[in-house]
């Protein structure tokens, strides 16, 4: 039945016009104006979460109130710097891979489901194409390590790296966990899945929220397992030689990231645009509300926790979340067939 | 090696909770920050921002000069004799012509207040003197003067001292 849900399930644009072609620009300028725009919200919110963490007030001036377009003025800076590329460095890979690492983030905000209506593409293999997306960025950031021709950047390189083999296990089996439960990997089907009980209520799945929810900081570099970009050890990993606008896409592709799999934890553990039955808000406000809920705890953590050291990172994740996410599976599976 | 791990693992957890409560509590406390342009930092009264020169007390002794460890204190003086009235030999005074202190290099350590033997030198609180350009940092005594006015009086005496054998 869900499957049978999921199928017919038409984005509203469709309804709204005829032409092929005109939807999938509309459809193309909705998600690349979603990825321009989130970010930079979760970025604001970073400023502002963190400083008010530390005891200071973060960005004040720009804008007017409370430094809102903080964010936009440092875009201006970043355009404005002069775009150095090393003597040594390898200039096409080191140009490219800005946008190999942010491009994946873009495409995976095409599937995120904000109503049942509100979609730009509801794939059937949904959770599989994100998982597979998220993968393709870390190829950016080890193109640009080893294309900067700089040590610092290497290691970081190597290090988001390993990092990525480590995470990306628990993060998909946990995602896995999520699917054998709904016997869907449409993210809508998913969602639809959840009505009436979102995932994270569920003991085993709770478990899982809290693997995918380590993972994915993991996975995004970001504290407290920010080592490929550890500045105390390696200045700013695989980006130390970038400047001006494409150090400003990586940062773009650190918050898009943010934002997508903050999407991709709410549909997964937070029932989507399910609205909690006290407070009927429509369907994408509870879907935008969740993903700003989930970064914040994203930057609660950076705020909170100090950086692990590399090898501890890479134990954390072989002897404990691994195993542990594989137990949780095993238990998903025995209640799904024991209850059905 | 293995006890540290136990610790670790015994301490798992309500730690890690820990830390988020105090970051989550310090987030929805108020914050320290001042908006310093838009309002003025509450200082202490004797805070030490300045050094101010007050121009009657200076009998040109070149202590603070020759004490000071950059040399950041230019004085310019002339002598001038003058004719007691009841008669006698000649009273030479010497008269001060330029009293500058270089900000660009003084490293407010203060020497010069401590050694000025007639409390020509105080520290003032007024600390807005920030200019575009290093060579603007030099300040002649006119602008040294004006900074005395914000220094507070010296404190009372305690009850029972000796009285002070001059008032500045």
């Amino acid at each position: 039945m869900i499957l049978a849900l999921a199928h017919t399930g038409q984005s509203v644009v469709n309804d709204w016009f005829s032409n092929v072609w005109l939807v999938v620009i509309i459809k193309a300028v909705a998600v690349l104006g979603f990825f321009l725009v989130a970010p930079l919200m979760v970025g604001y919110l970073e400023h502002k979460v963190l400083a008010h963490m530390q005891s200071r007030v973060g960005p004040m001036e720009a804008g007017g109130f409370h430094g809102w377009a903080q964010l936009m003025a440092d875009g201006v800076k970043f355009i404005q710097k002069e775009d150095i590329i090393p003597a040594a460095a390898d200039r096409s890979v080191f140009s490219l891979a800005p946008a190999v690492s942010m491009i994946p983030y873009i495409v995976v905000m095409v599937v995120i489901p904000f109503s049942p209506t509100v979609f730009a593409l509801n794939l059937d293999v949904g959770i599989f194409f994100v998982m597979a997306m998220g993968s393709v960025s870390v190829i950016g950031v080890l193109m640009a390590g080893w294309a900067s021709a700089n040590k610092f950047s290497l290691i970081g390189a190597l290090r988001a790296a390993a990092q990525l083999i480590a995470y990306e296990l628990p993060l998909v089996l946990a995602a896995a966990a999520v699917v054998m439960q709904a016997g869907t990997l449409s993210l809508i089907g998913i969602t639809e899945g959840q009505q009436g009980l979102w995932n994270i209520v569920r003991p085993w799945q709770l478990i899982g929220f809290f693997i995918f929810l380590i993972a994915s900081l993991a996975e995004l570099t970001r504290p407290p397992f920010d080592m490929p970009v550890a500045d105390s050890e390696i200045i700013f990993g695989a980006y130390t030689e970038y400047t001006g606008l494409k150090f400003a896409f990586f940062l773009l592709a650190e918050y898009g990231g943010i934002v997508a799999l903050s999407a991709i934890m709410a549909v997964l553990y937070l029932g989507g645009y399910k609205a909690l039955p006290f407070l009927p808000l429509p369907a994408p406000i509870w879907m935008a509300g969740k993903i700003g809920a989930l970064s914040f705890v994203v930057i609660w953590l950076r705020a909170t926790y100090p950086r692990l050291r590399e090898d501890q990172l890479q134990r954390f994740s072989w002897l404990v979340l691994i195993p542990l996410s594989l137990l949780q599976i095993m238990v998903v599976a025995v209640i799904k067939v024991a209850t059905k | 090696m293995a006890e540290t791990k136990g610790q670790m693992k015994a301490g798992l957890g309500l730690g890690l909770l820990k830390g988020l409560g105090v970051t989550l509590k310090t987030m929805l406390k108020p914050a320290m920050t001042v908006q310093y342009p838009h309002v003025k930092p509450d200082l202490p009264p004797r805070t030490r921002g300045v050094i101010a020169l007050k121009e009657a007390n200076c009998t040109v002794c070149y202590k603070c000069a020759r004490e000071c460890p950059d040399w950041c204190i230019y004085i310019d003086a002339h002598k001038e004799s003058h004719e007691p009235a009841g008669g006698g030999r000649a009273r030479s005074a010497k008269i001060l012509d330029r009293f500058a202190i270089d900000y660009s290099l003084c490293m407010y350590c203060g020497i010069c207040v401590e050694v000025c033997p007639f409390d020509a030198l105080f520290w003032s609180p007024e600390f807005e003197y920030a200019e575009y350009g290093l060579s603007d940092l030099l300040h002649e005594k006119e602008r040294l003067e004006e900074w005395t006015y914000k220094v507070l009086p010296p404190p009372a005496l305690e009850v029972g001292a000796e009285p002070a054998e001059e008032a500045s």
